[in-house]
């Protein structure tokens, strides 16, 4: 009876903290579930954001033109040589074709407005396809090249608002000293007119509430600041009025001024762009963007806005109706952004590329992985494996664990002042990129190494030496086969942080904006190059806004570069892992 | 082939028939630890001896010195004279590599190398160069593993993995892989503590089989072990060596009280 109590009472305890301890258990579980989710969630946001704002980078939209090689623009020389060629006027050919597609452009702003459709740059590339094939000169050849990068984001629909409306009934246009009137058989426009009548009105309650507050400023402002205001508000004051004059309409003519939308009405293969819009919806006055001359009777026409005010982009209605003006005559086709991978950077969005930070990159991880790893595993081993424990290893092996821990821009100060400065060797290339980031990976490595050393079983080591092994081949038939997934995880783990390195090569001039890619030879170790990462760093901040999806495209690259290399690391630690 | 040199050791009075390992007054420290203690001990050729005492009583440590494992433990310092064939084990001009070629080890734990069951055993004779062609390699590791019992079992397997075998099989193996050096004294710390009893049965059939030609020092925790396999047993207490004689003698009538405590099971 004596030894009943306690039994009961140990059987009760147990019984009271059994349920404290499932639910300790289930919060665990929970947090590390809802732990796994939100990283899960957060990292598909991301990886999302990415993809969607950089997919688009990899179409491009190019203009297919016929050009005419004529030989005396072409081959001035007239001997076919590559020295003539070279001196060829390339970009006048490029500039006939389009005056070819639109006759009817003159005078130099319009004419430099559409040979702002590409980059000049272009004409090299011209040449260079002339130069690989000398029998084009004197035929007509068919040249692909990519618009320029705000068209491009254009057409992808990413620059401006837009819409297409619907139309009913016939049109009719006329021209009459450079004003064209356009009337329909039914009221179609009378939807649209009512908008801008809207909008007008909106936008001179605008101008009114400005000219308001410029009033009340002026009751708080000092002297100075009176008359400036008082002009302010006068002026606001007087566009409101005439806005709403426009608006009211009491000529029966809705005229189109100030931030409005831009409405262009093609038919026929003119197209006008709209200055004022009858009350009654039946007529449109405006002026010819594309084409001259009247037109009878058209069936077919349709009605395009530009919601994005002309003053708010970078693109005029001029070059948008010679934009849709190729699109329907298929001289733009949209394709694979070879020029992306084809290219070094570039000033021009459109032509720009990763395939010299990319080589930089190959080029550079060479040279950190051939100097780090051996380096690393092998100091790791004489550490691990023959270095006798005292205090003179014991301060070497805080000072690595120390320099893993360094500021990676700290290794590209010392690059700076050892390899440029005090070596001389050339800066901005892949040899000293790569020799800063071995500094940087060496410490991972050799930690790795460590790390996976100690992991093999002494029993191995015993096993080994009882049949008589030396220590080197102890260490070198055994030891280090066992370790070698370890190493190489840690070794791949070094580089791939190397690899999305960024801060110490901007120390050593790899922010350079470099054109040509460097050679995939052993030369291309000396030559100037940029890295991804680096190349990421200079378009994020260019101002052109086609950068932004090509920053979004490079980032993709890299982690894609990044996932291969993870991957290779999965396969090979898979591959030679062994049981024992 | 070894000379004998001309500081051999008087044999210990009670000794009978060609000592193969002599020690005198060996003791050991693992830093400031005194872990064997003026140790002195004779081991007749092609037998068994057994080493029996509590844990951490020093027999292993004693079995580590004859082979010089314990010098790769980095504090660890061994003082007095341990000859094995009148040799000096510690001398300077002794290489621990030759030596654990001549005085083979097996270990608790059965641990084959991660390769296959031909690699385990060809890997000391080809480090040694003891096979000059493919022909004696192949006979060389046949011979061994028959020698360890294991032929019949692996001979169609010989490229798989050492580690796919049974414990008592990678014990097997792993003697195979002792005996291929072709050594003289075989050292076994605690062989059989990881098996099962058949597998246990075996590896004692197989000890009994290689006193023939080998000099075998056993540590076991098995009483019964020590007095199935061995001709003389040697009983170690806190670092010492209390009483050594012949196993019957031993487990019959031993000398010393703590012996006698011991194999009663009063302690340990």
């Amino acid at each position: 009876m004596t030894d009943q109590a306690p039994k009961t009472s140990l059987g009760e305890t147990l019984a009271e903290r059994l349920p404290r301890r499932y639910r300790a258990e289930l919060r665990f579980r929970a947090a590390g579930l809802g732990a796994v989710i939100s990283a899960v969630a957060i990292l598909l946001v991301l990886i999302l954001s990415i993809v969607s704002e950089g997919l688009p980078a990899f179409t491009v939209h190019q203009l297919v033109l016929p050009v005419s090689l004529e030989r005396e623009l072409v081959d001035q020389e007239g001997d076919g040589t590559e020295a003539s060629l070279r001196r060829g006027r390339y970009s006048a050919v490029l500039q006939n074709a389009m005056r070819e597609e639109f006759p009817e452009v003159s005078g130099r702003r319009e004419l430099r407005a559409l040979f702002g459709l590409y980059t000049p740059l272009n004409s090299t590339r011209l040449m260079d396809e002339v130069l690989a094939d000398p029998a084009l000169v004197g035929s007509t050849h068919v040249f692909r090249m990519p618009i320029a990068d705000e068209l491009d984001l254009y057409l992808k629909g990413r620059l401006v608002q837009d819409r297409i409306l619907p139309t009913t009934g016939t049109l009719g246009m006329s021209e009459q000293g450079g004003v064209v009137l356009a009337s329909s058989s039914t009221n179609a426009f009378a939807d649209l007119a009512e908008e801008m009548r809207r909008s007008i009105e909106l936008e001179a309650d605008r101008l009114l509430l400005r000219a308001e507050s410029s009033r009340r400023a002026m009751d708080v402002a000092g002297e100075d600041e009176r008359d400036r205001l008082a002009s302010d508000a006068a002026r606001a004051q007087r566009q409101a009025e005439a806005l709403l004059d426009a608006a009211r309409a009491e000529t029966g003519w809705i005229e189109l001024e100030g931030e409005l939308p831009s409405i262009l009405v093609d038919a026929d293969g003119h197209t006008m762009k709209l200055s004022a819009l009858s009350v009654d919806g039946r007529q449109v006055r405006g002026a010819y963007l594309l084409g001259s001359g009247n037109v009878e009777v058209a069936q077919n026409w349709s009605l395009y806005v530009v919601d994005t005010p002309e003053t708010r982009r970078r693109v005029s209605d001029q070059v948008i109706a010679w934009t849709r003006a190729l699109e329907d005559r298929g001289r733009i086709q949209r394709g694979f952004n070879h020029y992306l991978f084809a290219n070094a950077d570039s000033r021009e969005p459109e032509l720009a590329g990763v395939r010299g930070a990319l080589f930089g990159s190959i080029l550079t991880m060479i040279i950190t992985m051939f100097l780090s790893v051996p380096i690393g595993v092998f100091t790791a081993l004489y550490l691990e494996e023959y270095a006798p424990k005292n205090r003179f290893t014991d301060m070497i092996e805080v000072n690595i664990n120390n320099l893993a821990a360094v500021p990676s821009i700290v290794f590209g100060l010392l690059g700076l002042a050892v390899f440029i400065n005090a070596f001389g060797l050339p800066r901005s290339t892949p040899i000293v990129g790569g020799l800063v980031l071995s500094l940087m990976t060496l410490p991972t490595v050799i930690i790795s190494t460590r790390a996976a050393l100690k992991a093999v079983p002494p029993s191995i080591r015993q096993a080994a030496l009882a049949v008589g092994a030396s220590k080197t081949q102890t260490v070198f038939h055994h030891v280090l086969p066992l370790a070698a997934p370890g190493i190489l995880t840690g070794s791949i783990i070094g580089l791939a942080q190397a690899l999305g390195e960024t801060a110490p090569l901007l120390m050593i001039g790899m922010v350079a904006f470099i054109a040509d890619a460097p050679s995939l030879g052993l030369e291309g170790f000396s030559q100037p190059a940029t890295v991804m990462p680096v190349q990421i760093f200079l378009w994020s901040d260019a101002a052109e806004r086609a950068f932004e999806a090509r920053t979004a495209a490079a980032i993709l690259v890299l982690l894609a570069l990044m996932i291969g290399f993870n991957a290779l690391a999965i396969y090979l630690r898979r591959r030679f892992e062994r049981r024992w | 082939m070894i000379e004998a040199s001309p500081q051999q050791a008087a044999p210990l009075p009670g000794a009978q028939g060609p000592i193969k390992v002599a020690a005198r007054g060996i003791d050991v420290f693992y830093g400031d630890n005194h872990a064997l203690r003026n140790v002195s001990i004779d081991v007749p050729d092609r037998s068994v001896m057994a080493f029996i005492g509590p844990s951490g009583c020093g027999k292993s440590t004693f079995l580590r010195c004859l082979n010089r494992m314990n010098d790769t433990i980095e504090e660890a310092r061994v003082s007095g004279s341990l000859c094995i064939d009148g040799r000096e084990v510690y001398d300077k001009s002794v290489d621990p590599v030759v030596l654990r070629a001549r005085v083979g080890m097996v270990f608790q734990k059965p641990n084959p190398f991660p390769k296959s069951i031909y690699d385990n055993v060809a890997y000391g004779p080809r480090i040694h160069g003891l096979a000059r062609t493919r022909e004696e390699l192949d006979a060389m590791v046949e011979e061994s593993l028959n020698k360890a019992g294991l032929w019949g079992e692996v001979k169609d397997r010989l490229l798989e993995p050492g580690t796919s075998l049974s414990g008592g099989q990678q014990q097997r193996l792993v003697i195979a892989r002792a005996i291929a050096v072709q050594p003289e004294v075989i050292l076994m710390d605690e062989p059989c503590s990881a098996l099962d009893p058949i597998a246990t049965a075996r590896i004692e059939e197989l000890i009994d089989e290689l006193r023939e030609n080998y000099c075998i020092i056993i540590v076991t925790h098995s009483m019964q072990q020590a007095a199935r396999v061995s001709q003389k047993t040697a009983f170690f207490h806190l670092g010492s060596l209390v009483e050594v004689g012949p196993t019957e003698e031993i487990f019959t009538n031993p000398r010393d009280p703590r012996t006698q405590d011991y194999i009663t099971g009063r302690y340990g």
